[in-house]
């Protein structure tokens, strides 16, 4: 198969991945415990994706300036900026560190 | 008046989801160009981002290209990928129960951004809000960005230059943030963070956030079981 054939079967997959969630019956996502489970796995995704976008470079674990990023976010957080503020205080902390010479 | 109605409108979950799909969607400059770097021309490297939509199976799907793989192994790397769309769809489905005619679109903009913008909100109508800003926010930038990069290659530099790794990392600790309100939450979280952390090197990228779903509901599990038979 050509490269392109690839690149439009690969696209499909991943659509078919993404419908495929949605297929669970809802009397069964209705349940107490199921509604609880989602709330629960709410918490564990959010931090893993910060998790991830903080030190994964790839599969290497590479604390540089992202870790500036957090803790500036944590900070404005804490100080209950608006969340736009938020971000802004990340990307500034990660601009400013890498200006400074850190990775 | 327009400026109180601009306001009714820019509500907290709307406000996140323009934040996090310009953080994110300005990376789409270089997938662009790494992309056409590794030998896809402009056409495929836009059906990627128009069809497929996931940035991490993007990345792997061009890495293994560019590697001189083949396209098998290039689908199977960001199919691997793409599974964790499966489980947020599921996660979505429970949480907003939208109609059946809003899925075949819902999915296609079922992604790490639109499912963790929707999920941080406490009330139904501003998942609803945060689902449909992130998605289609970043939808449009990324394959804006995608088209921008692919056409000017390496000319435009790096966006981390510009702090934008930094800006994702705050964006998503401020999504986590507000639910990080009694014990329990901060607990899952750390088990979370800690397993993802322990996950990076161990398996390929995407993986980690399926192994941080696992332990935290395997975590869940055990607490539920316990407490049913403690009473």
């Amino acid at each position: 198969m050509t490269l392109g054939t690839w690149v439009i079967l690969a696209a499909l997959t991943a659509y078919i991945i993404k419908a495929s969630g949605y297929l669970l019956p809802q009397a069964w996502l209705d349940r107490p415990s199921v509604t609880e489970l989602a709330s629960t796995l709410t918490v564990g995704l959010l931090a893993s994706l910060t998790t991830l976008n903080t030190v994964a470079d790839g599969q290497a674990l590479v604390p540089d300036s992202r870790l500036l990023s957090l803790l500036a976010g944590g900070i404005a957080l804490k100080l209950k900026a608006p969340y736009i503020v938020v971000v802004i205080v990340g990307a500034l902390a990660a601009a400013l560190g890498r200006q400074v010479g850190l990775a | 008046m327009s400026g109180t109605l601009l306001r009714d409108r820019l509500t907290p979950a709307v406000r996140m989801g323009l934040s996090i799909s310009i953080a994110v969607g300005a990376y789409g400059i270089s997938f662009g160009a790494l992309s056409v770097a590794a030998g896809l021309n402009v056409w495929q490297t836009m059906v990627l981002s128009a069809l497929m939509f996931t940035g991490g199976s993007q990345f792997a799907f061009i890495a293994v290209i560019g590697g001189a793989g083949t396209g098998a192994a290039a689908w199977a790397a960001a199919t691997l990928l793409g599974i964790r769309n499966g489980i947020y769809g599921m996660q979505l489905k429970a949480l907003i129960r939208p109609p059946a005619s809003l899925i075949p679109l819902m999915a296609q903009l079922t992604i790490d951004e639109s499912t963790a913008t929707a999920v941080a909100q406490n009330d139904h109508d501003e998942r609803v809000r945060g689902f449909w800003t992130a998605g289609v926010g970043v939808y449009l930038l990324w394959n804006t960005f995608t088209l921008v990069g692919a056409l000017a290659g390496d000319a435009i530099g790096d966006p981390k230059m510009w702090g934008l790794d930094g800006a994702a990392v705050a964006a998503f600790l401020g999504l986590l943030w507000p639910r990080l309100t009694s014990k329990d939450p901060i607990a899952i979280a750390i088990i979370a963070a800690i397993a993802t952390v322990m996950a990076i090197p161990l398996v390929p990228p995407g993986i980690p956030v399926l192994i941080a779903a696992a332990v935290t509901a395997a975590v869940w599990g055990w607490r539920h079981y316990w407490r049913r038979s403690a009473s």
